[in-house]
């Protein structure tokens, strides 16, 4: 069997039909992890059960039993998920030694549905950051031209999944981290609807922006995983109680009469080439299809960089208070308890425990809550929220789903933009507003640029509409230009 | 202007050690940040209410029962420093 | 009012602690005296994606106080996080109410010498307990077993003026958070907290003086002497031209003075921000009508009943309707026998020294206010003389029997018919010519002596009067 090529289903239906064993899909992974992972440090840590879990599997198919949708499937999960008794670090040197005692519940979810857990991926530290670079445990590299970011903060995911080193992944978006990864990596990433997919386990960085999702290899294998993580949680006061509709079954390829909504305020903003011809290429292959494009207007788009800093940096300053060396994780002072007051035992914990990202974000967060900043940053930021998101609302009274690039430029050299925090955080303007309109969002690969790094276009539906964006993800996916283009390192 | 001074306030109530050099840069970078980000004051929100969660999501409320999951050994394995099952920090006024 | 010119202005911050089975976002045991972290669980101890989910009792218990405080409840309250670190507040957060509180402008009513008060509640809001913190010298301990149990804060308006009217403020919202049943009020345990703040003013003067905050007094009385110490301290402080620091204060009833706790107390920036892992509590308007229908006849209300239906004195009254266990006992006895001022004494009297002896709660009391009702109704039905009734109690006491078994199987029954008793009378005088002819002569006090003897040899059970009535007429 290639397992290389091979969708969730297929890998799924062989090994419940002893076609192929689980543990036999879960070392040929392990074996390209030993072998790539130290080019590409997608992984943090490789998890010593991974064959016990498969073998567990194989047990329950011998015995007849249910092993699940996706029974056997090997999978990567990014480090922002606890996974009960294997290391979460959040890519931080504040949380190195953390070993949870609790699955989240897509963790759980997926283990249920068969999943094999291969490890734990590579992320910018607890997110904060849209090219991998600020990982307490080095920066992960893009598998198409390992000088090249893979973006982040889910860059472990993209690389692992670009690099088949397993056949799915899980990653986490708060202002575009599934999407703009899977758009660097050239594999496909979905943001679900805010409230759908529980975040009960997963390390905190914007709690009313955090939401976890599929990052894999084709739609119909991103269709099958909703299917599995989506849906109500009692452990999750946020989580929707709408039932959850069969992505994987219901696919269909067909955009006939659909009309499809580009944003105005997205194309003005100088496209790098590529990625306008990427775009492009897709308008004429859509209407082909029978799609109808029309052009929307949401001015505050333009907004969404301030607004979406001000509003996650507030929230991640407050979830982050709890990495104090009291409960978990690094501590400062382990010996000399009686000598230092209580303000130094926090301060030089989080001072050395915390990376410069970190410290920045939580440092401006505190700032637009403190008092006297607190009406002209936070709370405002959260009324240009409910404008922006009724502006979306509006743009789908004349439109189905709205496609876009994902970022303005291709993946960019490791270490070219690190250094100015604004100009990476202005990485983001075309991906935050969906996180703040609480919107689903997908990044399908389109197109390539001229260093033959891969170029996706993000699609975006209504709330609790992932179905649209799947279709019109599967129509694309069957005309896209560089379908079944690999990187050199398979 | 974020001036340094603001910069170790901000610093103490997040309680983060940072460097002078650090203190230095962040004060530069929160005063071009902000100034970049003042544009939002442009938005008129006149009685537009904050907003919250994007989605509408319906409340749920937990019924008053008790299911103790875990025990006191397993919440306190990863404790840095600890004496039975008690945490253990600097003394404490 | 304090003499010297001086006015001290005192509000009061209440902590009750909601005795729900479980904690108020997490599904650990709020039992007591349980072993170190063992109610804990991720949520409780601020792991790494840890989320709350809110427990509906706690709402529940919260909407029944707030009623009984004569609050408004907000159908739309919000939970607030607020920011700040320290070692018995897990997640560096505290998930509370900030603008929008679930409970708003209520009052109490309450005497003090004499006077009736009314203190306004400024508000009442939800919040997680944190945890607590073991002080061993070198290094702190920490257990977050009380770390999440569900908190109301109630805030009074800066409407009491003296340390007796705050003292007695505290007792009243205990009194009604018993009635509701929402919390033990135990203020040794810690399951009712005082928080004070104090400051004085001349007299006349609009402008109030500098807060300061007294907190953890864990008995009402010690409530009372702290704040007479901190009224004092604080005149004196202002008429030596010195300024009043705000800052927190802890009392020392050993010393009977108040001490800065010295924390750099610089006003606090807690960051208040909606919870974004919390939805807004919506409160339906069913929910309200519902919890408010369940609510108990209040003290207040029962007190001023008793005086008006059943003619108690309002000190009586008072006593009775200071614990519902207390009222419900009586008012079932009361309604057994229809002789509500009977009722009143024996469980005044009686009743209540047994208890306190015994040191036993009502729901011990091994026999029912019904049967007390069927004692007291023997006494006027004249079955048993009050003295008999006293025996029967004591036994009813300890074995819990029904009143007219333990008359019959000790034959207590009281004799009223003239013959029997006259009988008595006859061989009591025969035997004792002496103390006879004394009477006779004039010496008064010898009648006690034969009354004396005519109950000794009918074992009490003769009825007082009618022994009067036969001996005054054989000694003539
Ligand atoms: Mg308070
Ligand atoms: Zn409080």
């Amino acid at each position: 069997m290639d397992l290389l090529n091979s969708g969730l289903k297929e890998i799924s239906d062989a090994v419940k039909s002893k076609k192929i064993s689980a543990l036999e899909a879960t070392k040929f992974f392990l074996n390209r992890i030993d072998k790539l992972n130290p080019q590409l440090n997608a992984y943090i840590a490789v998890s010593v059960d991974a064959e016990k879990e498969a073998k567990a599997i194989d047990e329950k198919v011998a015995k007849g039993g249910d092993a699940g949708l996706l029974a056997g499937v090997p999978f990567g999960i990014k480090d922002m998920l606890c996974t009960k008794g294997l290391r979460t670090t959040a890519g931080s040197k504040i949380l190195e030694n953390f070993i949870p005692p609790y699955d989240a519940t897509v963790v759980k979810r997926l283990r249920d549905a068969g999943v094999v857990v291969l490890g734990k991926l590579n992320n910018d530290e607890f997110a904060m950051g849209s090219s991998n670079e600020t990982s307490y445990y080095g920066p992960v590299k893009n598998p198409w031209n390992p000088e090249y970011v893979p973006g982040g903060s889910s860059g472990g995911s993209a690389a692992a999944q670009a690099a088949k080193l397993a056949a799915g992944t899980i990653g986490t978006d708060t202002g575009g981290s599934i999407r703009q990864p899977a758009n660097f990596c050239g594999i496909v990433g979905i943001k679900p609807t805010y409230g759908r997919v529980s975040r009960y386990g997963i390390v905190a960085y914007a709690s009313s922006l955090d939401q976890a999702g599929p990052m894999v290899s084709t739609v119909e294998d991103a269709a099958l995983t909703l299917e599995v993580i989506c849906g109500k949680d009692p452990m999750d006061s946020t989580t929707a109680q709408k039932s959850v509709p069969a992505f994987s079954k219901n696919l269909k390829a067909d955009v006939k009469g659909l009309k499809i909504g580009l944003i105005k305020e997205y194309m003005q903003s100088g496209l790098d080439p590529d990625v306008q011809k990427t775009l492009d290429n897709a308008i004429t292959e859509l209407k082909k299809l029978g799609a109808e494009f029309v052009d929307v207007e949401i001015p505050l788009t333009e907004m969404s960089v301030p607004v979406y800093y001000l509003i996650a940096t507030s929230e991640a300053s407050s979830n982050l208070a709890r990495y104090d060396g009291v409960k978990y994780g690094f501590r400062a002072h382990k010996e000399n308890q009686m000598s230092v007051t209580l303000e130094d035992f926090y301060s030089e914990t989080r001072g050395a425990g915390f990376g410069t990202e970190v410290k920045r974000r939580i440092m401006l967060g505190t700032y637009c809550l403190s008092s006297g900043y607190y009406d002209a940053y936070y709370n405002k930021s959260c009324q240009v929220r409910r404008l922006l998101r009724q502006q979306f609302l509006d743009a789908f009274k004349k439109c189905d789903v709205l496609l876009a690039p994902v970022t303005a430029t291709p993946a960019f050299k490791i270490g070219t933009r690190v250094t100015d925090p604004l100009k990476m955080y202005l990485n983001d303007i075309f991906t935050t507003s969906t996180n703040l309109a609480g919107l689903p969002g997908m990044s399908v690969p389109f197109g390539k640029s001229k260093d033959g790094l891969p170029i996706g276009l993000q699609l975006t539906a209504p709330h609790f509409e992932e179905q649209r964006i799947l279709n019109v993800g599967l129509a694309m996916q069957q005309v896209s230009p560089v379908k079944g283009d690999k990187p050199h390192v398979i | 202007m974020i001036d340094r001074k603001m910069t170790e306030h901000i610093a103490t109530l997040a309680r983060l050690k940072v460097s002078d050099q650090d203190l230095e840069q962040f004060s530069q970078q929160f005063t071009q940040i902000l100034k970049y980000f003042e544009q939002i004051s442009k938005v008129d929100t006149t009685n537009v209410e904050p907003l919250v969660t994007p989605t509408d999501i319906e409340a749920f409320w937990r019924e008053d029962s008790v299911n103790q999951e875990f025990t006191a050994e397993e919440m306190t394995a990863n404790a840095p420093l600890k004496s039975g099952n008690l945490f253990k920090v600097p003394p404490v006024v | 009012m304090s003499s010297r010119g001086y006015e001290a202005v005192i509000g009061i911050e209440v902590h009750v602690q909601l005795k729900t089975k479980s904690k108020i976002f997490s599904a650990d045991s709020t039992i007591f005296d349980s072993a170190d972290n063992e109610n804990t669980s991720p949520i409780s101890v601020g792991m790494p994606g840890s989320l709350p989910v809110l427990n509906e009792k706690a709402v529940e218990y919260s909407v029944k106080t707030g009623l009984a405080l004569n609050c408004s409840i907000r159908n739309n309250s919000v939970f607030a996080r607020k920011n700040y670190f320290y070692p018995d507040l897990p997640k560096g957060y505290q998930i509370s109410q900030y603008d929008k509180p679930i409970c708003e402008n209520g009052w109490v009513t309450f005497k003090v010498n004499g006077e009736e008060k009314k203190i306004s509640i400024t508000r009442a809001h939800m919040e997680e307990d944190a945890g607590k913190s073991i002080h061993q010298g070198e290094y702190t301990l920490l257990n977050y077993n009380r770390a999440g149990i569900p908190l109301l804060e109630v805030v009074s308006g800066p409407d009491m003026r003296s340390a007796a009217e705050a003292a007695e403020y505290c007792r009243t919202i205990r009194q009604i958070v018993r009635y509701v049943d929402v919390c033990d009020g135990n203020l040794e345990e810690g399951s009712l907290r005082c928080d004070c703040n104090v400051s004085v003013r001349k007299i006349g003067a609009e402008k109030l003086g500098t807060k300061v905050e007294l907190k953890n007094i864990n008995s009402f009385r010690f409530v009372e002497k702290a704040i007479e110490y901190e009224i004092d301290r604080q005149i004196d402080a202002v008429e030596r031209g010195e300024k009043i620091i705000q800052e927190t204060r802890l009392y020392d009833p050993d010393k009977n003075r108040t001490f800065t706790m010295r924390t750099k107390e610089d006003a606090q920036d807690y960051r208040y921000f909606p919870d974004p892992d919390l939805l807004p509590i919506t409160i339906p308007e069913k929910l309200i009508q519902k919890v408010r229908a369940e609510l108990p006849e209040l003290p207040q209300a029962r007190s001023t009943r008793y005086q008006k239906d059943h003619g108690l004195s309002e000190n009586d009254a008072h006593i009775l309707t200071e614990e519902r266990e207390l009222a419900d006992f009586y008012e079932q006895t009361g309604d057994a026998c229809k002789n509500y001022k009977s009722a009143a004494n024996w469980i005044m009297t009686e009743f209540l020294r047994e208890l306190n002896d015994d040191k036993k709660t009502i729901s011990q009391v091994v026999f029912k206010a019904a049967d007390l009702g069927q004692l007291i109704s023997l006494i006027d039905k004249g079955t048993i003389s009050g003295k008999i009734a006293k025996t029967i109690f004591q036994e009813m006491w300890k074995s819990g029997k029904k009143p007219e078994v333990i008359m019959t199987e000790q034959n207590l029954v009281q004799i009223s018919d003239s013959s029997a008793i006259e009988k008595i009378v006859d061989d009591i005088i025969a035997a004792n010519p002496g103390p006879a002819a004394e009477y006779k002569a004039g010496k008064v006090k010898a009648f006690g002596f034969f009354v004396g003897q005519v109950m000794k040899a009918s074992k009490g059970q003769a009825n007082p009067d009618v022994v009067t009535k036969i001996l005054t007429e054989k000694l003539k």
